[in-house]
This record gives structure tokens, C-alpha cells and sequence, in this order.
């Protein structure tokens, strides 16, 4: 099990751009697998992504658009996506600034599904 | 209106920010022994005194399982029912050691609660004051001494 998240977020990772991919277990805000650069707290980009989705989660749902299924925040220095996957996990991407979000966001998504 | 009290002042701010930032719904930090030392979202005494008793037999129970293992010393437990999480741990302080009882709800998560956690007992470890020396413990002082404690943290 370990070794297919270790893939998933390997597929991620490959995608130019990306500086570090991480699963998380969406209601914990705890690291479930992780593959970051150094540098990057993992406990706490976790823990605050996790709450980050969570209310947007809140967000999207009051507003009557269903479930978020991609997250972007686009910051000064760099991205944050992150992605629910079906299995309750969000996955988690630190990005350059410059990075083809599209592709990005693909690679993302067939992650998720493969660790569903 | 949800309020943070505390017997140790200097206790007061690490616990407003953790509670801020964590967005913990009761906090309560005590010494090992059960004695209060600081609560935040307690209304009632009794559970206070319920819940710092409980915490401290739970920490000295798992404790002795540790110590049965020849584990290093508790650190921490964690429990996720439907609609709260329990946090529980144990720290290090120029003090002595304390304990802290942490209950968050949905808008709040066990990664954030120990994220806040590690700055919270840096910040209390910082604003510590320089131990005094200890006082002779009087039949005398102890009535006094309670209602003072519960005066700080209920207001009353």
C-alpha cells in the first residue's frame, strides 16, 4: 500500500515544476506519505492544507457547488494545489510559481484515482 | 462568552494563541498530579475538576503501560470520536512537567491541534518565570489557597 502511494505521488513529482507532493488524511491533517524538498515543513503544510480544504469544503458546499475537486492558491512565490481524493485523502502539491497548473492538475486528479 | 483563565498568569497568553490558532473548543492544562493550572471554554467547575482528574489518571495509567514496555517516558494520546477529538500529552517545562487536555471539534483536526501544540509549549517554556523556592504546604493556607484558584479561573 505504501509503495502505491509512494508511486502516486512520484507521478506528480515528475511533472516540471513541482517541488513536493504530499498525501494527507483529510480529516486528521496528518502526513500519510509525503516526497518534499527540504525546507518544507511537512507536519504543518499537512495539518494547514488539510484545514484549508476543509473550509472550502464549507465554502463550496453553502454556495450549492458540490464537493471542491481541485484547489489552487496562487501566492506571490509559488503555488498550493491540492486535490481530494475519492479515499477521504487530499493530495497535496508545493509548486513554482510558473508550473503548467493544467498538467499539473491531470496528474493530480489520475493520482487520486489510483489511490482510491 | 468563552473565556481563558489561569491560576499561573504567565500561562494566560500560550494558551489564548494555542486556543486561537488551533481552534480548540476546551483546553485545560494542569500539573501531573491533576492540579489546574490554566483552562480555556470550561464553565463549570466540576467538570474542571473532573476532567483535570481524569486526564491525570489517564497520562499516569499509560504511563506505567510505557514503563512496562521500556518505552521512553508518555508523550502523548489521541482519540477522534464522531464529533470531538481528545488530545492529550505530556511536556516538559522549567516548572516541571505538565499536562495539557485538549477537545477540538469539526473545525479544527489532530494535525492542527499538534502543529499549534509544539509552538504552544515553546511559548510557555519561554514566558516561564524562574522557579521559586518551594513553600511549606499549611492545613491552614489550603482552603484559602482553593478559593483563590478557582476564583482565577471561574471569575468568581
Amino acid at each position: 500500500m505504501t509503495t502505491g502511494f509512494q508511486k502516486a505521488l512520484d507521478r506528480v513529482t515528475r511533472v516540471r515544476g513541482v517541488r513536493g507532493a504530499m498525501l494527507v488524511a483529510g480529516d486528521d491533517g496528518l502526513v500519510v506519505a509525503e516526497s518534499l524538498m527540504e525546507g518544507v515543513r511537512g507536519n504543518a503544510l499537512a495539518a494547514l492544507a488539510a484545514s484549508l480544504a476543509k473550509r472550502f469544503r464549507r465554502a463550496s458546499e453553502t454556495a450549492a457547488c458540490g464537493l471542491p475537486q481541485f484547489i489552487h492558491l496562487q501566492a506571490s512565490q509559488g503555488s498550493l494545489l491540492a486535490a481530494p481524493a475519492p479515499s477521504g485523502m487530499l493530495l497535496v502539491v508545493v509548486a513554482e510559481a510558473d508550473i503548467n497548473v493544467g498538467l499539473a492538475r491531470l496528474e493530480m486528479l489520475k493520482a487520486g484515482e489510483a489511490i482510491a | 462568552m468563552t473565556q481563558t483563565r489561569a491560576v499561573e498568569p504567565w500561562t494566560l497568553d500560550p494558551l489564548q494563541h494555542f486556543v486561537g490558532e488551533s481552534a480548540a473548543r476546551l483546553a485545560l492544562l494542569t500539573t501531573t498530579s491533576g492540579q489546574v493550572i490554566a483552562q480555556h471554554g470550561f464553565t463549570r467547575a466540576v467538570d474542571v475538576m473532573s476532567a483535570a482528574a481524569l486526564g491525570a489518571a489517564i497520562a499516569a495509567s499509560t504511563s506505567e503501560i510505557i514503563r512496562m514496555l521500556q518505552e521512553p517516558a508518555f508523550r502523548m494520546l489521541s482519540h477522534q470520536g464522531q464529533s470531538h477529538g481528545i488530545f492529550l500529552a505530556r511536556f516538559g517545562t522549567p516548572r516541571g512537567p505538565m499536562l495539557a487536555l485538549v477537545v477540538y471539534g469539526g473545525d479544527s483536526s489532530i494535525g492542527l491541534v499538534q502543529l499549534f501544540f509544539e509552538q504552544f509549549t515553546r511559548d510557555l517554556a519561554a514566558a516561564c518565570p524562574a522557579p521559586e523556592p518551594a513553600k511549606p504546604v499549611l492545613a491552614a493556607d489550603f482552603e484559602r489557597d482553593l478559593h483563590e484558584s478557582l476564583a482565577a479561573l471561574f471569575g468568581r
